[in-house]
């Protein structure tokens, strides 16, 4: 039987550390290579030595697919394909493509040159790392090799998020990433068309979780950073995940035109500047809104958000400012945070931060089921989310859609057994005969069997008529018939005894086609009936029966039938 | 399988194809080229123009104002109503399409006419460069028409007996009844509204029978070539396709093997024109004139080619010593057109994906407009009029020279010889198109860019990709008139292509053999097979045919209920069988000495062997039975003893291979 098995290596019953072992169809994936924000030892990174324990990955992979640029879903690249060694293809998309390595750089530094960590990769291999990375564009079916095919759909999570249908014959795979279900101010909801995979392997972070109003937490974020404003105070946003600060960003920006504001927002120079650059360039992926209105007014040329630099801490006035994490390792924060603490008008605004990111660009419990009820899978796989949470959300999906649900830990491996059709080449003239006879609408009391001969060679299976296969085979028919002579009293002359017969299967064989020959025979279907009457007494009648072996239940029917005699 | 032209235009086309029950147009080409017989309709009261005399018929009997000229062209002189000649409307009816697939955005600017009031209720699919660009051109051509000044129209010319009189191409013009107006902005939005978005490479499912597939083209943003497919059939579409490398992603070929039907459209229109040549020919001309002090008007599209100059500008004007000249863009799509050529990173050549890569924007336009050294206006009028400065180069169209702000820069320099008209869209005959401003003082040149392919590129793309078939243009299985001794401007293959022009139904050479239908998991492992020929093996298939959105799948036949139990169990054996249960062919032969041999092991030993001319005859003495043997054949005759005829049955097929 064939079957699907899915390892996690990383997020399974735990979110960080993404990394998703499929094999389907002989072909292996790695879906994710992220690392884990929670640990600095080897628990960071994915344990690949699952996979094999002595040297490349090359050799056990097909490919490995990459659902967006977060560290958790990519930032064991490098070491995975660099360090431990892997040179097949790596696909993601265009925005991934380009703003992945930026972050990796950035990661490599705090890990190496601000912490000083040794036996970490290097720049240079970062650089290597993304030569191997094929970019993949949204609904593009790419073929891997001749049987593995991936396509991708828009996630909503960050620019350039996917979801990614991993398909061997008949078999499939979908994997989410991390995913939206509901637009918000700059990226559009995940969409995905009704595939029907064998599994669907979802993040589950907020599985338990209903959004409640996101407009009324951003009311409260911008009212308190209003309200310090007004009073002359400064505010420090740290935030962490690119892509978020772009939201907030928009949030701030919009929010400052309709009030006229003027004090000044500042973000950090590097990351968050570069990123809106990214954002500009791949505006394609943003939402619907932005996307219309980028020629009049791209969204992310913001007019009150400059770039800040370290002397302007000093200076007097409200201000609001954006910390990033490089910013946050450099010190930079630390050193703004102690200026400003002095001084009760000023706000840090981290528990706010943290509240409305945990709410922003995941999907929630009701995103997942409507995922679900999009793409109709199968069967369901969790991953990405606290076991608990799985635990509740996977009891809901198994009631409401009647699917089994899987939620395995890290190393633990569910398979799961499909069964796929086969897929055969028929002959059109025997399709069409078959069609012609069975009319539009089959009739499901009288199903109308069709019959025809598989031929199996090398890799094609083709289904044609038996004459054909003969044919095609180049081998002769060899006809089997069957003759039997039946022995009946009855006093009429020959013709008419063949008419009494005639009339007699006439009556009883209702769905057959009986014909009366002139030739003196009866037919019924392709069987031969003839009538002599033997040369002592005239009432003595020997019927001769003729058939092929096509039509041997039939045949071997009459034989008996006949020998019961005529009805008088 | 057949083919409907309804455009005879090469490179703006518009075929329908119908194949396995879906109706798919491919493309809907406008050609503007009819709008050539009209007079250009200046913003500024022409008196030049209006002096010109009527044509009066050589009997003196019609006089019609509207038509003006002098010896060498007359011309209609009235607004451009009805200037446009429509793809074929009525050669089978439009409301049965399915599906409108578009190659770029110059091959779709019919498509309001089609989807708007046939009764098109099909989709369209595009790339969203196609989509968002075609929209900016459409929308250009629309601002264009709307903004001509309104003049009487005239339609006393279109009368067949007057038309046979007149001269020149007026009296060639084909159907000038059937011309349309321009369509509306609100046309134009509800036709866009049917577009459905695809990517490269994205397989597109229709009803189930047949998928389809746009690959890249390289030949303009988002341009798309066609896979039309099923499991067993194949057409390619191509349109315009380019191998050089300019701005977009480079041609997809390899997907285009093992077509059975390739139909090529859009070959370059000026195939003994080199366009690097050319670009090296404009740009020296430009700078040239710029150094006399004169002025440089490029009639253009505002998308396409204008990426190309313009990046080549970029390059050129440091070294050529150009600074400080201003370069206009004046369109009422210009700064769209330049904002979207931007952003769509995915659509662009390696090098420019780079770039974004770093990030920076993907064109150098960018820069020359955070310079100041291009500027970009919607029209002539406001921000234009006072900021402009000569000696200058303007970029604006429309190519043909009748309508937009071209007019007014052709009136304006017209009569300098210092300035120069530069043409280099390839789509009208640049003589043709200055034949109402002559006598012109201003220098003209002609450096047509087409990078579309030529003949020697795509014989040789036919000879790696291999199709069964190739159907084409009439136009290229003949050299152009203008060069008939040119053999190699022509396409010469084996088989030759099949030719077609406008009206043209072509029926495609297919031979559908097979479909793709699914054995359902359950039948398929209850099949049986076995080996008849090494590495072939059969397995007889007795299955029920479920054929639902064109799909066909085949299940196990459903056992047949068992029959009630009743009490005139008797008569049941007395019932014929319901229904007819298959046997299968029989192939083999039956050998003589093991067919005795089994027949012993079965008990039947009394057996007289005659034989015959094609075999033997076996007399089972003490049976009374016959079994005839032939090569191809065998006879069992037996009387009044079923259950010897089924035994020696058993035993022959025991021989014999199933099928």
């Amino acid at each position: 039987m064939p079957e699907i098995k899915v390892t996690p290596l990383g997020a399974g019953q735990d979110v960080g550390r993404s990394c998703i072992l499929v094999s389907i169809g002989g072909k292996n994936i790695m879906l994710d290579c992220g690392m884990h924000m929670g640990y600095n030892d080897d628990r960071r990174f994915p344990d690949f030595s699952y996979i094999t324990q002595n040297g490349r990955l090359t050799d056990f992979l097909d490919c490995v697919i990459i659902s967006h640029f977060h560290l958790d879903h990519c930032g064991a690249l490098p070491y995975m394909s660099e360090m431990v060694g892997y040179d097949g293809p790596i696909y993601m998309t265009h925005p991934t493509k380009a703003i992945c390595p930026i972050l990796l750089e950035d990661f490599r530094k705090i890990t190496v040159d601000k912490k000083g960590e040794t036996n970490f990769f290097t720049s240079q291999m970062i650089k290597d790392c993304m030569k191997k990375v094929i970019p993949l564009n949204l609904h593009q079916t790419v073929q891997v090799d001749d049987e593995l095919e991936i396509k991708a759909y828009y996630a909503g999570h960050v620019l350039g998020a996917a979801m990614v249908h991993i398909k061997v014959g008949s078999e499939s795979v979908v994997y989410t990433g991390d995913y939206n279900m509901t637009p918000d101010r700059h990226l559009g909801a995940a969409w995905i068309d009704k595939c029907r995979p064998d599994i669907l392997i979802s993040e589950s972070t907020y599985a338990t979780t209903i959004r409640d109003s996101k407009r009324c937490r951003e009311r409260d974020f911008l009212k308190k950073v209003h309200e310090s404003i007004e009073r002359g105070g400064k505010v420090l946003i740290p935030v962490f995940a690119l892509g978020r600060a772009q939201e907030l960003c928009i949030l701030l920006e919009t929010f400052w035109e309709r009030m006229n504001l003027k004090a000044p927002i500042y973000f950090s120079t590097g990351l968050t500047e570069k990123a809106n650059h990214y954002y500009k360039l791949f505006i394609t992926w943003t939402n619907q809104k932005i996307r219309k209105t980028f020629v009049q007014r791209n969204m992310f040329e913001f007019k009150h958000i400059k770039a800040f630099d370290r002397s302007y801490a000093d200076n007097p006035g409200p201000m609001v400012v954006f910390a990033t994490p490089g910013m946050l390792h450099a010190g930079q924060s630390l050193q703004i945070f102690k200026k400003w603490a002095g001084n009760e008008k000023n706000m840090l605004d981290v528990k706010m931060q943290v509240e409305y990111m945990s709410f922003s660009a995941h999907a929630d419990a009701k995103g997942i089921m409507q995922l679900i009820r999009m793409a109709e899978p199968r069967n369901m796989l969790l991953v990405h989310g606290e076991a608990a949470k799985m635990e509740f959300l996977k009891g809901k999906i198994e009631q409401e859609f009647s699917i089994d649900c899987y939620m395995p830990a890290n190393g633990e491996t569910t398979s799961v057994i499909t069964n796929p059709s086969v897929p055969v080449d028929m002959s059109l003239n025997l399709l069409k005969r078959e069609m012609a006879l069975g009319g539009p609408l089959p009739d499901p009391k009288k199903p109308r069997a069709m019959h025809g001969t598989l031929i199996m060679k090398e890799n094609s299976l083709k289904l044609v008529s038996s004459e054909q296969a003969l044919k095609e085979l180049g081998l002769n028919e060899h006809q089997l018939r069957f003759t039997c002579r039946v022995q009946l009293q009855d006093p009429h002359s020959d013709s008419d005894t063949l008419h009494r017969i005639y009339t007699h299967l006439k009556s009883l064989l209702k769905d057959y086609t009986i014909q009366h020959l002139p030739d003196g025979t009866v037919m019924v279907e392709s069987i031969v009936i003839k009538v002599s009457s033997s040369a002592e007494d005239a009432n003595s009648k020997v019927l001769l029966l003729s058939w092929s072996y096509q039509d041997e239940d039939l045949g071997s029917y009459l034989s008996s039938l006949l020998k019961k005699g005529l009805p008088t | 399988m057949k083919l409907y032209c309804l455009s005879g235009h090469p490179t703006l086309p518009c075929n329908v194809l119908k194949f396995k029950s879906t109706t798919i147009m491919l493309d809907c080409g406008l050609d503007t080229t009819s709008v050539l017989n009209f007079l250009p309709l200046p913003l500024v009261h022409s008196p030049r123009l209006s002096k010109l005399p009527g044509w009066i018929s050589k009997d003196g009997a019609i006089n019609l104002e509207k038509v003006k000229g002098d010896e060498r062209q007359f011309m209609i002189h009235s607004q451009m109503a009805n200037c446009l000649q429509l793809p074929e409307l009525e050669l089978l009816d439009l409301s049965t399409i399915d599906v409108i697939l578009i190659s770029n955005y110059h091959c779709m600017m019919a498509l309001p006419y089609i989807t708007e009031h046939t009764g098109f209720t099909g989709t369209v699919y595009a790339t969203e460069p196609t989509l968002q660009i075609g929209r900016l051109l459409m929308e250009e051509l629309v601002n264009f028409m709307e903004r001509v000044p309104k003049a009487q129209s005239a339609t006393c010319w279109k009368n067949k007996e007057i038309q046979r009189l007149l001269p020149g191409p007026l009296k060639d013009a084909v159907d000038v009844w059937t011309w349309k107006r321009c369509y509306s902005m609100q046309e134009v939005n509800s036709a866009l509204s049917k577009v459905q978005l695809v990517g490269y490479s994205q397989k597109v499912e229709l009803f189930g029978a047949v998928q389809v597939s746009p690959l890249s083209s390289g030949y303009s943003l988002g341009s798309s070539n066609w896979i039309i497919q099923s499991h067993h059939e194949k057409v390619s579409y191509v349109s315009g396709s380019s191998l050089l490398t300019t701005h977009p992603q480079p041609m997809d070929q390899s997907s285009l093997k093992n077509s059975d039907v390739l139909i090529l459209t859009g070959l370059t229109q000026m195939p003994t024109a080199n366009p690097d040549g050319m670009l090296g020919e404009f740009c020296s001309n430009l700078a040239m004139t710029i150094r006399a002090g004169g002025n440089v008007l490029v009639p253009c599209y505002s998308s396409g080619v204008i990426y190309d100059l313009l990046e080549c500008l970029y390059q050129f004007i440091e070294s050529a010593n150009l600074g400080t000249t201003p370069f206009y863009f004046i369109s009422p799509v210009a700064n769209s057109s330049l904002e979207f050529s931007q952003i769509f990173a995915e659509w662009l050549c390696h090098n420019k994906q780079t770039k974004v890569y770093l990030p920076e924007p993907p064109f150098p336009h960018a820069e020359l407009i955070q310079t100041n050294k291009l500027k970009h206006y919607p029209s002539i009028h406001g921000d234009f009029s006072s900021e402009f400065r000569q000696p200058c180069v303007v970029f604006t169209g429309h190519p043909s020279l009748r309508f937009g702000d071209v007019v007014h820069f052709m009136e304006l320099w017209g009569k300098s010889s210092l300035n120069t008209v530069i043409f280099t869209e390839p789509d009208f005959s640049y003589l043709d198109a200055l034949a109402p401003y002559q006598p012109l003082a201003m220098k003209c040149v002609y450096c047509p860019i087409d990078t579309r392919l030529n003949f020697h590129q795509v014989s040789k793309l036919l000879k790696e990709v291999q199709p069964l078939h190739v159907v084409c243009p009439e136009q290229y299985t003949q050299p152009p008139v203008t060069q008939s001794h040119r053999a190699d401007l022509m396409l010469e293959l084996q088989p030759p292509p099949m030719p077609y022009r406008r009206c043209s139904v072509l029926n495609l050479p297919f031979r559908r053999r097979y479909e793709r239908v699914y054995i359902l998991p359950e039948l398929a492992n209850s099949l049986v097979p076995s080996e008849v020929k090494p590495g072939i093996s059969v397995a007889t298939v007795s299955a029920v045919l479920q054929s639902k959105d064109n799909k066909h799948t085949l299940q196990s036949v459903p056992k047949p209920p068992p029959a009630p139990p009743s009490k005139k169990r008797k008569r049941v054996i007395e019932e014929p069988p319901v229904t007819l249960a298959h046997k299968p062919l029989l192939s083999g032969a039956v050998p003589l000495e093991a067919f005795l041999a089994t027949l012993q092991k079965h008990g039947i030993t009394e057996v007289k062997v005659e034989e015959t001319a094609d075999g033997h005859i076996l007399h089972l003495q003490a049976e009374d039975t016959l079994i005839q043997l032939e090569e191809d054949g065998t006879h069992i005759v037996c009387d009044n003893n079923e259950p010897l005829r089924a035994t020696l049955r058993d035993l022959v097929l025991r021989f014999l291979q199933k099928l």
